[in-house]
């Protein structure tokens, strides 16, 4: 699969000189970088197989700097990226060629801090463990908890709408941010929502979240925040095969028990994991689920409990349930260290990132299997059981011939397979360039135009971060009706590493 | 008066529609057509006729539904389960004089309603996953799916959400649903003022112990409640609510009573007594028997009785809080004028819920919006409705 972007605009790559002491004039001194060297740092996100340096980078400090180099960029007709910490896995921060990098790094202050409203407003490019650390000497913390927490950021997590082990219970980004402060691609600046619930028309703030960078810059970001939990306690608990873990976790939520999360591993990426953190994991079990509990102590130890008579009743092979908070970090250690322990056991390795319903899961194992010999590719899985986010890890090395396209076809593979049994191609992770030519495998022309619409209304030219989400579109100008079309363009193919 | 039977009906009729220009109103089971400004419409388009639940497995907490099934079927399939829809819509039926029960699915998605569970479950937009429909051109199109995490493209069911049918006509809706606590407890502070309520309110909600709802009903309103607990009370009565498996509910109630026990008076409502007092706050059963205009507010918690005291202290208005303080009922005299009211606010916006159709003719229902952003509002509602007939005006 070759992936094709927008083809570069050789007009704005002739004005590049022009463009970058306009972008000088905004930002001065150091906020603006032109070399090549130093460009390098932008080149990727972590779906690192693709790589582009961008035109011209530039870092602004204030949400005025935001609305003048969109402005100059609208008015110029140049493309503009934005980006975070750069910690996208499907390729949604990936420069263009002829594009600015509009990067937030500097935007990395919290603002204000509300306990009676229990409300936080950050700065963008503050980390989503940074909102956590700057409540967490009065007991409150932020409750999406993606796995790159220590280094994504609240702006990145609004675009992309992150999750995390805790989404079953806690909910998802969207369902945690109250309002923001966003710059529009003509520089004006807009709020939607604030320390408020809902909104006052069009509920456009719940559009912006998981919109990908297409529809405008957040600068600014009002979050909600909770009191920690006073316990969590978390099960260890093996099975003899999938079918068998599955179960247990549908007995669980049909019991009218939502764990604070709920995890499953199969064989091998049990194995992997074990190898790496010795986290005391049973190696002759076919899945594995982890199973927290959170709440006062006397919830924690009812449901523990429970779950553990449901487990039981279920074929069970090991449980084990975490005496200590030492004992439930170690539980996790594992889990949280799966894509390390696998990148360990491959030279390069794929995270896929379809849902599905849960129930679906014996079946998808099973048929990514026959996938996995069709494709003669290894994967293991880790898994958001309680949501039926799926995390295949397709194992390749990029350096033998044809190995990067078979896992690409592969994973391919996995997300219809996830489209066709009732899910969708992306729990968490974005569409951005990865997924964007498999869009239409759940969508179809009527529901792609009316998005693209969307989009026209947001951003007409499509000069913000065009390539991504989308198969690539006309103008909104040239037609009264959207037509979607692909390789209609001479597009060049990007360099991969 | 137009009746379709199916989603394909739907769509011819909203295609002829669209290429006469003949505007439409667009009506789910008609229990919330005093909401927002009057449409001036040549023809109804009826969307009761799609009604059934086509999809509901309780172990995968999900459900599909056709728009028009009235939510009360609903909520009787959910409690055969012991489930239930979280986000607790509120029956708005009563409060325009009607009948209770009569809502569509369809409308409590349009409306995005929320319930006292609001705070901790979210509303609607929080609860729908995907969704069919047809927008202004007669074209029959998708969003979402039926899985909880989904991040596949924009997150139209979140747009969809309080549109007010003015995006779209809603054919069928998948949501999520939720398991219904196995026991229920309110603790009830007495003789608080408003702005202590909310302390109280805020302690409560920044606590460990999962606080779902918490509302304040001054003594005037309290007085009203069919609880006797609260009707008796003879001063202003803080409802604060816990819920989980029996033994946590009964933790979580007690620590709360130790917790607040330095604001006031504390009493606990059980079982019936706690749905029942919910229940009246869900529908704002106080304003349900007058005809005077009521507004919705919603505003930061801490921002609801400084809101409250700048408009209503001396005008005859009468109010109770919701939300943790952060949603405000206030049932003005006509005198009141839209402006007044969101002069008051300092953040977040008024939306006139009920008032004679004259007075909604002319005064802005839904909070107005600064240029760029009812700019943008309008460029949104052309991408769906570029001829702009469906629920023309409702909106605005």
């Amino acid at each position: 699969m070759a992936l094709r972007m927008p083809a570069p605009d050789q007009s704005v790559l002739a004005r590049r000189r022009e463009i970058v002491a306009a972008l000088r004039e905004i930002v001065p001194g150091e906020g603006v970088i032109d070399a090549e060297e130093e460009l390098r740092a932008y080149e990727c996100d972590a779906l690192s197989v693709y790589r582009q340096l961008p035109m011209v980078a530039v870092l602004p400090s204030t949400t005025e700097q935001v609305s003048r180099i969109l402005r100059y960029c609208h008015d110029n007709k140049v493309r503009v990226v934005p980006r975070g910490a750069g910690t996208s896995l499907s390729g949604g921060a990936l420069p263009l060629a002829d594009g600015v990098l509009l990067g937030l790094g500097k935007f990395n202050k919290i603002l204000d801090i509300d306990f009676a409203n229990r409300t936080v407003t950050a700065q963008p490019g503050v980390t989503n463990l940074g909102i956590s650390t700057a409540v967490a000497s009065s007991g409150f913390y932020y409750a999406p908890d993606p796995s790159s927490q220590i280094a994504c950021t609240i702006g990145g997590n609004v675009a992309e709408n992150s999750g995390g082990v805790h989404s079953l219970k806690y909910g998802l980004t969207t369902n945690n941010v109250l309002g923001i402060e966003m710059v529009l691609v003509t520089g004006e600046v807009i709020r939607l929502g604030g320390k408020h619930l809902d909104s006052e028309g069009y509920d456009l703030l719940g559009l912006m979240i998981g919109s990908e960078g297409l529809l405008g810059v957040v600068t600014e970001v009002t979050v909600r925040i909770l009191k920690k939990p006073s316990t969590a306690r978390a099960l260890l608990i093996g099975f003899p095969s999938n079918e068998a873990a599955g179960d247990c976790v549908a007995a669980i939520i049909a019991a009218g028990i939502i764990p604070g999360g709920m995890e499953m591993m199969d064989k091998p990426a049990i194995h992997a994991t074990e190898d790496f953190v010795h986290a005391g994991y049973p190696l002759d079990v076919e899945a594995l689920l982890i199973v927290e509990l959170d709440g006062p102590k006397v919830e924690v130890d009812h449901l523990i409990e429970r779950v553990a008579e449901i487990a039981r009743a279920r074929q069970s092979m090991m449980l084990r349930i975490s005496e200590s908070e030492e004992e439930r970090v170690l539980f996790w250690a594992g889990r949280k260290s799966a894509f390390p322990a696998v990148g360990r056991i491959t030279p390069d390795y794929m995270c896929m990132d379809g849902t599905i319903p849960r129930k679906k899961l014996p079946e998808v194992l099973a048929r990514m299997r026959l996938l996995s010999e069709k494709h003669r590719l290894r994967f293991c899985n880790v898994f958001h059981a309680g949501d039926g986010n799926l995390h295949p890890l397709i194992l390749f090395d990029a350096n033998k011939s044809d190995e990067l396209e078979r896992a690409e076809k592969f994973g391919a593979d996995i997300l219809r397979l996830c489209v066709e049994v009732g899910g969708v191609l992306t729990g968490e992770h974005g569409v951005g360039i990865e997924k964007r030519d498999l869009m239409e495998t759940m969508f179809d022309d009527i529901d792609l135009a009316q998005q693209l619409r969307i989009k026209c209304a947001f951003d007409p030219e499509s000069l913000l971060n065009p390539g991504k989400v989308f198969p690539v579109l006309h103008r909104c100008a040239e037609m009264g009706r959207m037509v979607v079309s692909k390789g209609q363009l001479p597009f060049p193919d990007l360099p991969r590493f | 008066m137009t009746s379709p039977r199916d989603a394909d009906d739907v769509r011819q009729m909203v295609a002829d529609a669209a290429a006469a220009g003949t505007p439409l109103e667009l009506v789910g089971r008609g229990t919330k057509r005093g909401l927002g400004r009057p449409v001036q419409a040549a023809a109804t388009l009826d969307l009761s006729g799609l009604a059934g639940v086509t999809l509901y497995e309780p172990d995968e907490l999900v459900m599909t539904a056709l728009a028009g099934t009235p939510l009360a079927e609903i909520e009787r399939m959910l409690a055969e389960k012991s489930q239930r829809l979280a986000f607790e819509p509120m029956d708005m039926g009563p409060l325009y004089g009607g009948a209770e029960g009569g809502a569509s699915i369809g409308g409590v998605f349009a409306a995005n309603l929320a319930g006292p569970g609001r705070l901790r479950h979210g509303a609607a937009r929080d609860h729908l996953l995907g969704f069919k429909a047809v927008n202004g051109e007669g074209e029959i199109f998708k969003s979402g799916g039926r899985v909880v995490k989904n991040v596949t493209g924009y997150d139209l069911s979140k747009l969809i959400c309080g549109s007010y049918g003015t995006l779209a006509a809603m054919t069928e809706v998948t949501f999520k649903v939720m398991p219904a606590p196995e026991k229920t407890r309110t603790v009830l502070v007495f003789g608080l003022a408003d702005a202590r309520a909310v302390e109280a309110m805020s302690a409560a909600l920044g606590s460990p112990h999962e606080v779902v709802a918490a509302a304040h009903l001054p003594a005037a309103i309290a007085r009203r409640s069919s609880v006797a607990y609260v009707a008796s009370a003879g001063a202003g009565v803080t409802a604060v609510r816990v819920e989980g498996p029996a033994p946590s509910a009964e933790h979580r109630c007690k620590a709360l009573r130790a917790e607040l026990a330095g604001f006031g008076a504390t009493e606990e409502l059980h079982g019936m007594n706690s749905a029942k007092l919910w229940h009246e706050i869900r529908d704002v059963r106080p304003f349900a028997g007058d005809a005077r205009p009521l507004w919705r507010l919603s505003v930061a918690p801490t921002e609801g009785p400084q809101a409250v005291a700048r408009i209503a202290r001396s005008a005859g208005a009468e109010w109770f809080y919701d939300w943790g303080g952060g949603l405000v009922w206030l049932a003005v005299p006509p005198a009141i004028d839209a402006t007044a009211i969101r002069n008051a606010l300092g953040g977040g916006h008024a939306t006139l819920i009920r008032a004679e159709a004259g007075l909604r003719a002319v005064a802005p229902v839904f909070h107005p919006q600064p240029t760029a952003l009812a700019a943008l509002a309008k460029r949104v509602k052309e991408s769906f409705d570029p001829k702009g007939i469906l629920n023309p005006g409702r909106m605005d």
